[in-house]
């Protein structure tokens, strides 16, 4: 364990050592208050929720994470440092979850830096407190599933362009299969079982339950098997091709 | 005295290309195993299979008594290992990097504070402890990763090429910091350079595509092959073999 938290502090001081935690801050801190308060009409619905915010981190998300991920694997395996790590007396699980923590912390911090919204609304109106608070919660877990899922296809590769690219791919596809737009296609020709569970295996239509105000508990262990699995595929990925460079 | 590094039969294979095959040998306490060997040899796939970065396709790593499947943590805890170029994070500090590596290890901090101040004079790395490594000219990250690998004073050093990129002096420093601690380790080294197994080596093991050519003292090897000069023998046996590849 202890070795764990070596490792994830280890990373989280690369991230801040080197620009990618600040430029990835003010990125998603900037483009969420444009998609806020321009597009998800954040003042003239007469609401006061954090809806119109949460319903974009999806999206948002799909290209701002696995420029977080890339870098975890595809950097040790492009400089070598790999081979110092992987020779030093920490077991591979230990690296897995490490690095994951590491990056997983610096999108929690950006999504506090978001708190100026959450005192607005409260300030504006009185909004479901409860509510927002599942949606972050909710935030936080998919941030990690794409974030698992990032961290598996940089240890895959040395290039951090393919990481992020294949990364962002895959996450759309776990985001679409949920999407409306998506839903509808398919129905004109696949049976209305198979639609169900494809999207009931899609992160988008979990993070929408979640948004409603409820928790549920199936969507919760959908977020924890999506992360497990793929810390899972990275630490047999890891393992698999170590040497190949 | 029993071996502390022993090689049996040790095997690697990438595809259907054999990197290492079949080599044997035995280190002790007290012995600087110079491994020498063309580019391509197989010298830093079988320090890796030692290491426990690569997994061999056959063969057996024996490390103290413990092999790597046993005991990864173990055998990795008594290895200090100098990996090929060096490599280290570019945006820690030597003394970030070194503190690190203390960590994982699970130093007392007593004794990394010992260890620390030691280590670090040893290589004269005072003046750049505080800079990032990434801004440190070649011969000082070589010293830094030379740092991170005796900083445990481990039983076993495996050097990939402790020289390489180094002027003279620093050579001369290094060379003269592996003598000093020869008779409490096993040290293997990895070298091109011949006049290194007559400084520092009390044994030299010549391979090529894969195999065990030659393994004894240098006094040893002049006499089997007749031959005053390493360097000729050294080059006689890479011909020879590459003549078989043609």
């Amino acid at each position: 364990m202890s070795r764990t938290i070596t490792v994830m502090k280890r990373e989280l001081s690369a991230y801040f050592q080197t620009p990618v935690a600040y430029v990835f801050m003010v990125v998603f801190l900037l483009s969420t208050g444009a998609f806020t308060f321009y597009l998800g009409d954040y003042f003239t619905r007469g609401v006061a929720d954090l809806q119109p915010f949460f319903m974009w981190h999806p999206w948002l998300y799909l290209f701002l994470v696995p420029a977080i991920s890339m870098r975890l694997w595809a950097e040790e395996r492009r400089s070598g440092t790999i081979e110092l790590i992987m020779t030093l007396p920490v077991r591979t699980r230990e690296l897995v979850v490490g690095k994951f923590l590491a990056a997983w912390i610096v999108i929690i911090l950006t999504l506090c830096g978001t708190a100026p919204l959450w005192i607005t609304v409260n300030y504006l109106g009185e909004p479901d407190n409860g509510v927002i608070l599942a949606s972050y919660i909710g935030s936080t877990l998919m941030a990690g599933a794409y974030l698992s899922i990032g961290s598996a296809v940089s240890a895959a590769t040395s290039n951090q362009i393919i990481a992020f690219v294949v990364s962002a791919a895959i996450c759309m596809v776990f985001a679409m299969m949920g999407f409306s737009l998506v839903v509808n296609f398919l129905e004109g020709w696949m049976p209305q079982f198979m639609i169900t569970s494809l999207a009931s295996l899609s992160v988008l239509t979990h993070f929408q339950d979640i948004t409603k105000g409820i928790l549920p508990i199936k969507s919760i262990i959908y977020f924890a098997t999506i992360i497990l699995f793929w810390l899972f595929a990275t630490h047999h990925i890891v393992a698999y091709v170590k040497g190949a460079r | 005295m029993s071996a502390l590094i022993e090689i049996d039969q040790l095997s690697k294979r990438f595809g259907n290309h054999k990197a290492v095959d079949n080599i044997s040998f035995n280190v002790s306490r007290g012995e600087v195993l110079g491994f020498l060997g063309p580019n391509g040899a197989g010298k830093t796939t079988t320090m890796r299979m030692i290491t426990g970065f690569l997994t061999p396709t056959s063969g057996r790593v024996c490390v103290d008594g413990v092999t790597m499947d046993e005991h990864m943590i173990e055998v990795r805890r008594r290895i200090g290992y100098l990996p090929e170029g060096a490599p280290l994070y570019p945006d820690m500090t030597a003394r970030q990097l070194l503190r690190f590596v203390a960590q994982v290890r699970h130093m007392p901090k007593n004794f990394y504070r010992q260890q620390c101040d030691k280590v670090v004079a040893y290589l004269s790395l005072d003046a750049v402890l505080d800079q990032a490594i990434d801004t440190l000219s070649k011969g000082f990250k070589r010293r830094v990763g030379l740092a991170q690998a005796i900083l445990h004073d481990p039983d076993i050093l495996i050097l990939d090429e402790p020289t390489d990129g180094l002027d003279p002096l620093q050579k001369q420093e290094v060379r003269r910091l592996i003598s000093s601690m020869k008779e409490e380790k096993a040290i293997i080294i990895s070298t091109h350079i011949l006049e290194e197994v007559d400084a520092v080596c009390t044994r030299a093991v010549i391979i090529a595509q894969g195999g065990i050519k030659a393994d004894g003292t240098p006094a040893q090897l002049r006499e089997r092959f007749k031959h005053d000069d390493l360097n000729t023998i050294f080059c006689n046996i890479a011909k020879a073999h590459k003549g078989v590849a043609a």
